[in-house]
């Protein structure tokens, strides 16, 4: 599994880092997601889907 | 074949904690319906989850100030086209300018920021729980707890006095109510941008340790931007998690396996109220946008310039994304709710209502593990009269 943020679509929600803290983060300053594992481990990709499908801006891609 | 059925939005309930039953039938005949507006418009209403998340999620929809229309006449009469927002009032604003304010807030709302603030909060929930128990039983839960520990903390992050609240509060109470008329609305929305317009330039000469002082320093803003957002998320802040720590509460209370099961296992409270927010859906006309240009929607053509209800209680209700919808089950995966709303203009304060929500359940039944109803269920008066949807008060007891 490979993961693409768009910082630029962003919304700062928080939905990604509030699903699985070891794969988002947000950044310091304007909130916007932060990758922290573009690829990673299989325990990590049902809440990695579904932090796509949260994500309200469309800013998370998964490419499996 | 969508877009055949015409109606007005529904707002009358046949129980307390449902929304209009009439929006579920809608919803299986036509999840995209032409809807009827206060002023004449045939617009559109959205009531299933999927089209909920389409339309939220695309631009092409607006929810610019001055394009917006009301379903419904307010305190009788059809309300008037809006000016454009005011600078800083992003909410009503589209790309690019929603965004630059935005983003300068939402590093102060990450999941880290708000998680920091967990002990403040849990002290602050745990200061009006004895409170409460010096007040002795029974007591209302509204003025009590519901109301005071947002609005505490809401001030304390912004940097607003809290002593001058009880004006404030009078003044957002006068603003979400359905029966005054436009002009009265305004006028008390009016007088909260002037309290925090004052507030603003008090700031400007002696600032503080707070996000109005912070919003000030970073340079990028005047005086009257920093004063909008700050009335923004005021208001914000204030009316919508007090309204669902008062109707969660109710809403436990009248689901007591419910109760039993979040107070059995503390660690459900989290889930609790993601379900309590899908449940319960407090914003409770949903929300509305108007099509900048012809969108094709469910094999529709939404116009350029239609204006779109899109009903979040309906789509938190929709049995195709949640299973037995219209039960409480905190143990039911409840997250991708629509209750914080999704898109761009998702609810900004979401990880703060959160942590206020867990802080404040799990506080509240722990301190007092036999809460219960002063008065039957049918005698609590519900918020039908007002915008933000809840219990205008809620006798509980105690031992």
């Amino acid at each position: 599994m490979r993961i693409e943020v768009d910082p630029d679509r962003c919304a700062g929600a928080g939905m990604c880092a509030l699903t699985d803290s070891d794969v988002f983060d947000q950044d310091e300053v304007d909130g916007t997601v932060v990758l922290l594992t573009p690829s990673p481990s299989e325990e990590h990709h049902r809440s990695a889907r579904e932090a796509a499908h949260l994500c309200p801006a469309g800013a998370i891609r998964v490419v499996e | 074949m969508t877009g055949t059925l015409r109606t007005t939005l529904p707002t009358t309930r046949s129980t307390p904690l449902d929304p209009p039953p009439e929006l579920g039938r809608i919803r299986e005949q036509e999840p995209l319906a032409r809807l009827e507006y206060a002023d004449g418009h045939l617009g559109w209403l959205v009531t299933s989850y999927e089209l909920t998340r389409e339309v939220l999620a695309d631009n092409r929809f607006s929810n610019r100030a001055e394009l917006q229309r009301f379903p419904f006449e307010i305190g009788g009469q059809v309300v008037p086209p809006q000016p454009p927002a005011k600078p800083g009032m992003f909410i009503s604003m589209d790309p690019p300018d929603h965004t630059k304010y935005r983003r300068l807030l939402t590093g102060q709302f990450t999941v880290r920021r708000m998680n920091l603030l967990r002990p403040r909060i849990e002290r602050i929930v745990a200061d009006h729980l004895v409170a409460m128990r010096e007040h002795g039983s029974p007591v209302d839960l509204v003025p009590t707890f519901a109301r005071p520990v947002p609005s505490l903390v809401i001030c304390e992050i912004l940097g607003v006095p809290y002593e001058d609240r009880a004006e404030f509060q009078q003044n957002t109470d006068r603003m979400l109510r359905l029966d005054r008329t436009f002009d009265e609305i305004m006028a008390a929305f009016a007088r909260i941008e002037e309290f925090v317009a004052d507030l603003v330039r008090r700031k400007r000469v002696s600032p503080g340790d707070d996000m109005l002082s912070g919003l000030l320093e970073s340079g990028e803003l005047t005086d009257e931007e920093v004063a909008n957002m700050g009335v923004l998320l005021l208001v914000a802040g204030h009316e919508t998690t007090a309204n669902m720590l008062a109707i969660g509460t109710f809403t436990l209370l009248r689901n007591p396996d419910q109760l039993a099961a979040v107070k059995a296992d503390p660690s459900l409270v989290d889930n609790a109220v993601e379900e309590l927010m899908r449940f319960l859906t407090i914003i409770q006309f949903g929300t509305s946008r108007t099509a900048l240009e012809d969108v094709e929607l469910a094999g529709q053509v939404v116009r350029a310039g239609d204006s779109v209800i899109i009903s979040t209680p309906a789509a938190n209700r929709d049995p195709h994304r949640f299973e037995r919808p219209d039960e409480l089950d905190v143990h039911r995966p409840a997250s991708g709710h629509v209750g914080f709303g999704h898109g761009i203009h998702q609810c900004l304060g979401q990880q703060l209502a959160r942590i206020e929500m867990r802080a404040g359940f799990g506080g509240l039944f722990r301190e007092f593990p036999d809460l219960e109803l002063a008065v039957p269920a049918e005698e609590v008066p519900m918020r039908t009269d007002m915008s933000i949807y809840g219990v205008h008060s809620l006798p509980v007891a105690f031992s």
